[in-house]
């Protein structure tokens, strides 16, 4: 299968099964235009964030085809898969997946750490503070992650998944856990940096207030079928 | 790799506490065993000097170890003294330069080591301060005795009375100090040395006491006392007075101390060649001269031997390093039981960093290097603590021999 030029993400008869009898997601089909900014919304336990990981490669689907940048996930070795996400997937979790022992900054420098695909350099360190600036965590890069707010370590999880500039940004309600001002401020920077740097944006939230800043919503509501979920858009 | 190297300083870092515990057990089970080993490397060593820098050592038929013990380090008694007369056979035979040694008595717990100026030469001991044996009754002391009873040239020390409730034997000796030696880390540093003479004076053998010719008579009246017979005369001391023989009575002052004026006073009562010695450190000319003097002693009636104490060490050394083995043994339980306890704390670390882990390949790192990371992280461990083993190991075998030569001398 090969995607449609102008699509970054493309899935196709989509199924992925935790075990022989645990949750199941299916869709039929879903394309995301390049550098387009979506909003995913729905229940709790609908499949977004299953969604996510099939996009990031951390999931393979059980069938079909999940197809992103060109790259059909399925038929990627591990190490590529790896390879591929840490270059081109910049992954915000719900839970924020942050590391105890490091500090702010070596949390945001992570990726650079563990994969050689990326290189540290001291531009990378130099867009790393301003990042950490802009996100209000200029003063913080020494701090360990234990003596941060939950909106602090959100923010910290955000800066990591930018740092490497990749072609796609996946995010699981970034903006969760901070207040109102806040949450439009690291919105702001995220579709600014998706903007800036034609990078496709895909963000799961419960936040409807939100939903207007997006090119587009996927509602996982309307798909919701017994004991599976099915999306199509 | 310096990324993996980064993360792996930061945990170890972080978990500081954790970290240190872990390095201490593998410090230590590196550190002990090596010092250990090292220690008593040296430790053999030091004690197989002496008997090696020892050649040959005659002494009364019965332990050879006592014999060498008492010769080499002053410590045990043999069961039987021999005479002067070995001496003289020895030095007679013209194989050995013969040096005596009487040790029965102390001064103050130390040993007093009765002895020629030869063995001064013979272990190259030098003179601190003051001078070397002068004359009878002087002392020369080992660097620790002069340390720890802190007396200088020109101090007097009391020799210890054999039995305090023997009135009737040999009265102590107030000897004067006429020297101090210099350190030498070696047995020789916790002796009083004397000359042989002194020593049999200390053992009774010899004394000085008034002149009987000078002895004044007795004042019947004055004194109250008054002789039983004719013979008795000069109060009470001498009890009864010829032609031929002057009979003294307790009474008789006996001198403790020599000095100029009383030197000429002390004499010796027997025949020299019959005073007794405890051993006989013997310096042959030459291999033959050894092997010569040793086939002289070879008679199984003989009632002197001769032993050559390295061979008495070694083997006391390895009855006492047969010990070792149990050491050994215990160096690998401990081995064992630390790569276990490593085992168990690398398995847990696993364990607790699942979610960690879990992080890192979500992010794209490889398990290869998640794999790579711990293994830096007890590389890393492994390093310090070696490094930390490596320099209490230098420290203590810098400070350690210094330390056993101390403890074998005051031990």
């Amino acid at each position: 299968m090969k995607a449609d030029n102008a699509a970054m993400i493309c899935l196709k008869d989509v199924t992925f099964q935790y075990g022989e009898a645990g949750f199941r997601l299916h869709i039929d089909s879903l394309s995301i235009a390049s550098s387009a900014n979506v909003a995913l919304v729905g229940p709790s336990g609908s499949g977004k964030t299953t969604l996510l990981h099939l996009l990031a490669g951390i999931f393979v689907p059980t069938k079909g085809h999940v197809e992103v940048a060109g790259h059909d996930m399925g038929e990627m070795s591990d190490a590529s898969r790896r390879n591929f996400r840490i270059v081109n997937v910049g992954h915000v979790f719900q839970d924020f997946e942050l590391v105890d022992y490091l500090n702010v900054r070596d949390n945001i420098l992570l990726p650079f750490y563990i994969n050689t695909q990326l290189t540290l350099d001291a531009a990378t360190r130099r867009v790393a503070d301003q990042l950490a600036d802009s996100m209000g965590l200029g003063d913080k890069m020494r701090r360990p992650i234990g003596k941060l707010s939950q909106g602090e370590r959100q923010r910290v999880a955000i800066c990591r998944a930018l740092l490497p500039r990749p072609r796609l940004i996946l995010a699981d309600e970034p903006t969760g856990n901070l207040d109102p001002e806040n949450t439009q401020h690291v919105l702001d920077i995220l579709l600014q940096r998706a903007a800036s740097a034609g990078t496709t944006f895909v963000m799961v939230t419960h936040d409807h207030s939100l939903l207007p800043r997006f090119d587009r919503v996927v509602d996982f509501t309307r798909f919701l079928v017994e004991g599976a979920q099915s999306c199509q858009a | 790799m310096s990324g993996i190297m980064l993360l792996a300083r930061r945990y170890l870092a972080f978990y500081k506490v954790q970290t240190l515990i872990v390095v201490g057990c593998i410090t230590a089970t590196i550190y002990l065993p090596v010092v250990m080993h090292l220690l008593l490397a040296d430790f053999q060593e030091q004690l197989t000097s002496r008997g090696k820098s020892t050649p040959l050592v005659i002494g009364a038929a019965g332990s050879r170890f006592d014999l060498a013990l008492h010769a080499l380090y002053f410590e045990t008694q043999p069961p039987r003294s021999i005479s002067m007369q070995q001496v003289s056979d020895a030095r007679a035979s013209g194989l050995a330069v013969p040096i005596p040694l009487l040790v029965r008595q102390r001064a103050r717990g130390f040993p007093i080591v009765g002895t020629t100026l030869d063995y001064f030469d013979f272990r190259q001991l030098q003179i601190r301060r003051g001078t070397t044996l002068v004359r009878l009754g002087d002392c020369v002391l080992g660097a620790r005795v002069a340390r720890q009873l802190g007396l200088e040239p020109g101090d007097r020390l009391l020799s210890d009375p054999e039995n305090v409730f023997d009135i009737a034997g040999a009265y102590p000796l107030n000897m004067r100090v006429a020297g101090v030696l210099h350190e030498t880390h070696a047995p020789d540093d916790n002796v009083v040395f004397v000359d042989l003479k002194t020593a049999w004076i200390i053992e009774g053998i010899g004394h000085g006491h008034q002149e009987l010719g000078t002895v004044q008579p007795a004042d019947d009246t004055g004194s109250g006392q008054r002789a039983d017979d004719s013979n008795r005369v000069g109060n009470g001391v001498i009890l009864k007075q010829t032609d031929r023989e002057i009979i003294a009575g307790a009474a008789l002052r006996h001198y403790t101390e020599i000095t100029e004026d009383n030197l000429g006073s002390f004499h010796f009562h027997g025949q020299p060649h019959s005073f007794p010695l405890t051993a006989v450190i013997a310096l042959p000319h030459d291999e033959k001269s050894e092997t010569l003097l040793m086939g002289r002693y070879l008679a199984d009636d003989q009632a002197a031997q001769i032993l050559q104490p390295a061979d008495i060490v070694n083997e006391l050394l390895q009855m006492v390093f047969r010990a070792k083995q149990f050491f050994d043994l215990g160096t690998i339980v401990l081995i064992a039981v630390t790569a276990m306890f490593l085992t168990l704390v690398v398995l847990l670390s696993r364990r607790l960093r699942q979610r960690e882990m879990r992080t890192l390949v979500k992010l794209g790192c490889s398990r290869y290097m998640i794999v790579g990371m711990q293994a830096a992280e007890l590389s890393l461990v492994m390093l310090v603590s070696g490094l930390f083993a490596g320099v209490l190991s230098v420290v203590t075998l810098a400070i350690a021999p210094s330390l056993l030569r101390i403890w074998m001398v005051a031990g």
